[in-house]
């Protein structure tokens, strides 16, 4: 089959054997300095967190900046961002796969367990924010003897509890379904038998027969095609949480595709800061993430970054267009009002620093996209602020209007969720193969061969 | 599927286009219980051993349809018949509303059967399975013919991987 001139996906002309030993090393070896300084650094800030929400929780959410009238504040903002940042692997795992793109290879399983611990990170906060996470169960079906009184189907907020936890279980098969092969891979390698027994357990008693990658391909592909539509309509219905309602600043028909691509924005920003980091740490990565891979996800988040954009003005547009004077009012507060501050963050961090990308040498660069992707991070945290914060402070009557009191617990629990997040993925990094061995091989040059025809 | 372990004879490669090339000819040699095993889904293997489309879709598409009907189902009963309650003014079954749910238990439920169907057909989860090769994960391929098929004949076999291009011929007393 002739082939259009690319640079190749692996780097380094690797046999199969060698990209099964570079694939395993991490886990093979003892882990470096560097790891155990990031991992207890992490794993401090997580029982830190752990601490925080104790207190939250016995206390009660008024330790945190909550009040009449901003009434959702750090918990549905931080909610959001971490639901947001699940969708680029989701997107990269799932769509990317539909659409052939074999780069996706290279990163998907990283980014796919960056979608599962985001979304349990973000759904720890929710959970918070109903104020008796004791009570949570209350937000599912299940009879009971108060009647039994069921739940409102008719909220998006319930929605969103079927959306999310659909998504997690989802995603969390659609992983592990990825993982298992490549299991039998390191059960097969292991020299002592806990590992073997451990790993051989996850694995499941894969053998890697050709009927059974028939069928496992068959479903690989089903579970890509149904987490497609699934990772649009979790973001979808997470802005109906806001769309839904009749407070200017929320109620606008923009929001399900305006937070799908600034969740997508957002999630490739931070596949970019830990793939950057996993480049540094495991130096026998580069040639399996290589800065091609790199680029093709720095032209996403340029081109995600202008969507969003799009999407500010075309708000401020509507809102003239509107006539309605609470709706102009919302918007030119946003803008000038006491928070305009977070607005202006929010539109240099995801309009204006990503055009940085416009140029090759800059969009190539490992320094210059880490620097970037952290101000993606801060700045798409910003933008859901400005969304539920600033829609809330001026209420309809001058008599209402209060400001968010943010207080020191609100910044524990947002630092906080870093360690958790990170102390999962350190740990992911440590014990499961963090590029999928199986699907790298078939991308590879190694037999490709013009006469014989190998692929 | 080896429902209980099995012997036969297998052979071992090394380069991925000999055992497909080796896995069409076998079949042409008229076994037909023959598997390959391979460290990676290799390309027209399918073909080669005359391996049909796999039927989970079916599965994922019936279960879609269960998880759809069964959200409909649980939110009418909910809403209209144990617990009439007006919320809003809006009707008893706002059909609307109910269409997230809907979507996304149409998802769990077709995305759950389809692994469970995967597990179905490839015997999982199977408490350690034999071993032909530990490389077999990792970079050689094998064909293997169970002593149930169809003229099985341990000199004959070895004799044909061999020819095919087979590094190694072993036989394996349970797969």
């Amino acid at each position: 089959m002739s082939q259009m001139n690319r640079n190749p996906l692996v780097l380094g002309n690797k046999t199969m054997a060698d990209v099964t030993d570079d694939i395993c090393a991490p886990l093979e070896r003892f882990p470096s300095k560097g790891w155990m300084s990031l991992f207890l650094s992490a794993k401090a800030l997580f029982l830190f967190y752990i601490a925080t929400i104790a207190m939250v929780i016995s206390t009660g959410i008024g330790l945190l900046g909550v009040n009449h009238p901003v009434a959702w504040g750090t918990m549905i903002v931080t909610f959001v961002f971490w639901i947001g940042i699940g969708h680029a692997g989701t997107l990269i795992s799932a769509i990317l796969f539909l659409f052939r793109q074999k780069w996706r290879t290279s990163v998907a399983r990283t980014a796919e367990a960056m979608t599962v611990f985001a979304v349990m990170t973000a759904g720890i906060f929710p959970l918070i924010h109903t104020g008796r996470p004791w009570l949570d169960f209350w937000l599912f079906p299940y009879p009971n003897q108060r009647g039994p009184l069921w739940v409102n189907f008719r909220s998006p907020l319930l929605w969103d509890v079927f959306a999310v936890s659909t998504y997690a279980t989802v995603s969390t098969v659609f992983w592990f379904i990825g993982l298992i092969p490549d299991f039998a891979t390191i059960k097969d390698r292991a020299q002592n038998k806990i590992r073997r027994t451990v790993y051989g357990a996850l694995s499941l008693g894969w053998r890697g027969t050709a009927k059974n990658w028939s069928h496992y391909e068959m479903v690989y592909l089903v579970l890509a095609g149904l987490s497609t539509p699934l990772v649009l309509s979790v973001h979808t219905i997470v802005s109906f949480d806001f769309a839904v309602s009749n407070l200017p600043g929320w109620h606008t028909t923009i929001f399900p595709p305006y937070f799908v691509a600034g969740a997508i924005f957002s999630g490739f920003a931070m596949v970019i800061t830990l793939m950057t980091m996993i480049r540094i740490g495991w130096p026998e990565f580069q040639n399996y993430i290589t800065l091609d891979h790199m680029e093709v996800m720095n032209k996403i988040i340029m081109m995600t970054g202008m969507m969003v954009g799009y999407a500010y003005a075309s708000e401020f547009l509507i809102a003239w267009y509107s006539g309605n004077e609470y709706e102009r009012y919302v918007f030119m507060n946003r803008a000038m009002g006491p928070y305009a501050w977070s607005y202006w963050i929010m539109i240099s961090c995801n309009v204006i620093i990503p055009q940085l990308f416009w140029f090759k040498k800059l969009r190539r660069s490992i320094p210059v996209m880490f620097v970037v992707s952290i101000f993606v991070n801060i700045g798409m945290w910003f933008e859901r602020f400005v969304i539920t914060v600033t829609s809330l402070h001026r209420d309809f009557l001058p008599s209402n209007w209060g400001q968010y009191a943010w207080s020191i617990y609100d910044t524990c629990i947002l630092a906080g969720s870093f360690g958790m997040f990170l102390t999962i993925f350190l740990l992911y990094l440590r014990v499961f193969p963090a590029i999928s061995i199986a699907e790298i091989k078939p991308v590879l040059h190694v037999g490709r061969d013009d006469k014989k025809g190998g692929h | 599927m080896a429902k209980r372990a099995i012997g036969g004879v297998a052979g071992i490669f090394l380069e991925e286009h000999v055992v497909l090339s080796a896995a069409a000819k076998v079949r042409d040699s008229g076994f037909v219980k023959f598997d390959a095993i391979t460290p990676y889904p290799v390309h027209g293997m399918e073909e080669a051993c005359g391996i049909k489309r796999s039927a989970i879709p079916y599965i994922s598409f019936l279960a879609g349809c269960l998880g759809c009907s069964l959200a409909l189902w649980m939110m009418y009963y909910m809403s209209v018949t144990d617990w009439p309650l007006n919320v809003g003014g809006k009707p008893l079954f706002s059909l609307p509303a109910f269409i997230p749910i809907m979507f996304e238990l149409t998802v769990l439920f077709s995305a759950l059967f389809s692994v469970g169907a995967l597990f179905a057909a490839c015997g999982m989860p199977k408490i350690d399975p034999p071993v032909i090769d530990k490389d077999l994960t990792s970079h050689k391929y094998a064909i293997f013919i169970p002593e149930n098929d169809v003229g099985y004949n341990v000199d004959r076999i070895e004799k044909l991987l061999k020819e095919l291009g087979a590094a190694e011929v072993k036989k394996v007393a349970e797969y």
